[in-house]
């Protein structure tokens, strides 16, 4: 199987090279359109910030590519906003592939405290047709979330509900990183995988 | 709800996992890669990699081991010791870090958080603060590995580097580290209820009671703690077994 990573200004990538790898994966990283176009998965992870990667994407025509691609793709993270309509992060309009607006957490009470990071349990709204189990623990950070919106196939309870995991077509996403998510992220990379 | 965080600290010398008792002594505990997978496996919530005696003898973190930790484990893990520049740190996200602890140098030149936490955001900036009560009850922060005081007391300085964008703070209290009679929760608990990031307890767990204690009384984030865990004295599985009956939100 051929496995792509996205290749673009986000830090964080090579932990989902390490988490492919112990899975029996040889990922490759790269901004190449016809590597990615020709691969059997897409991943698209990172941290960073929204505006500075969306310019980035935009320079490098891989916005266009990502939108078009047809085999099973999977944005973690910022990847995940990144899919949305729109961030708060730096007022940016994103791939659109998602079409719901991204925002930044306002905290509440003391204990609300932004970024959210650390692990966090997840309920799955509906069954998708990969694996994320109900009531598991996973690993988040992040200050900027995505609403619950009909694409949502998992939430977590955070200051407000929001989408853990979006699902529409052959695009899917999570908040949380499965990477850094001990075995219940392995599983979900491996489901992916077997999509 | 959030988990509270049970973090197993590996302290590093040579490639091999020590512990002291209050930062002398050091006893072996083994090969800190094994060691990290193990404890990963067991459930540990995070990882600490300390090189402790780096800033002490100049020496740079072990990169290498970070590349092999980054490898194998499947959570994140947070790298210390020695970290003097933007450089160290960049050289350590790149080996696959989650997280940087900066404690001595940040001390010496305050500006290398907001360099670290502009560069690479605030959420793999640890600062670490080793900080000691002295009679009268004020608490003075500590460079070196806890070898030498500084003017700055624990609270002032607590601030300070939220100010500058901290994203956690790792604090421990020498007068605790290594005694395993509970946390100290006091200072813990004024440092949490004052300050808007996280707070990462360490030094003086000896028992699973001062778990409880120290995310109820102290209202930490996160526990820290290496012997105990090293030893065999607490099992992780059991402590959050027993954190869950007490109420206590725990990743199972």
């Amino acid at each position: 199987m051929k496995v792509a990573i996205v290749k673009y200004n986000a830090g964080n990538i090579y932990s989902v090279v390490h988490a492919l790898k112990r899975l029996g994966v040889e990922p490759v990283v790269t901004d190449d359109v016809t590597t990615l176009r020709s691969a059997d998965r897409v991943l698209f992870p990172g941290q960073g910030e929204a505006s500075q990667a969306m310019g980035y994407l935009r320079e490098h025509g891989l916005d266009v590519v990502i939108r078009s691609l047809k085999q099973p793709v999977l944005g973690i993270c910022i990847g995940q906003q990144l899919m949305c309509r729109h961030s708060e992060e730096g007022n940016t309009d994103c791939l659109d592939i998602f079409p719901v607006d991204v925002l930044k957490f306002q905290p509440v009470r003391h204990e609300d405290k932004v970024p959210h990071m650390g692990w966090n349990e997840i309920r799955t709204a509906k069954n998708g047709n990969w694996t994320l189990e109900d009531g598991s623990f996973v690993y988040f950070v992040h200050s900027f979330y995505v609403p619950v919106c009909e694409f949502t196939t998992a939430t977590t309870d955070y200051i407000v509900p929001f989408s853990a995991a979006l699902h529409r077509d052959n695009f899917y996403a999570t908040q949380f990183h499965p990477e850094k998510s001990g075995a219940v992220g392995e599983r979900i990379l491996q489901s992916f995988l077997e999509l | 709800m959030l988990a509270k965080r049970i973090i197993p600290c590996l302290d590093v010398k040579d490639g091999e996992t020590v512990k002291g008792t209050n930062f002398v002594n050091l006893r072996s505990a083994g090969d800190p890669v094994e060691l990290g997978k193990a404890y990963s496996e067991q459930g540990a919530d995070e990882l600490a990699f300390l090189d402790i005696t780096a800033s002490h003898e100049g020496r740079k973190t072990f990169t290498e081991m970070v590349t092999r930790v980054a490898a194998t484990v499947n959570i994140p893990f947070t790298v210390g010791g020695g970290i003097g520049e933007l450089r160290d740190v960049d050289r350590l996200l790149c080996a696959g870090a989650d997280k940087v602890s900066v404690n001595s140098a940040a001390l010496r030149r305050p500006e290398l958080i907001d360099e670290i936490t502009n560069h690479f955001g605030s959420q793999v900036c640890v600062v670490a603060i080793d900080a000691r009560q002295d009679d009268s009850g004020h608490w003075t922060c500590y460079l070196n590995g806890g070898r030498v005081p500084t003017e700055r007391s624990l609270f002032e300085w607590a601030h300070e580097v939220q100010e500058r964008g901290a994203g956690e703070i790792l604090f421990t209290s020498m007068n605790h580290d290594g005694v395993k009679a509970g946390f100290a929760n006091q200072a813990l608990r004024r440092l949490s209820d004052e300050l808007s990031i996280p707070i990462i307890a360490s030094g003086g767990a000896g028992c699973m009671e001062h778990f409880r204690d120290v995310f109820v009384e102290g209202h930490a984030d996160a526990a820290l703690a290496a012997s105990v865990f090293h030893f065999g004295e607490i099992s992780i599985p059991e402590l959050k077994h027993y954190l869950q009956t007490e109420g206590i939100t725990i990743r199972q």
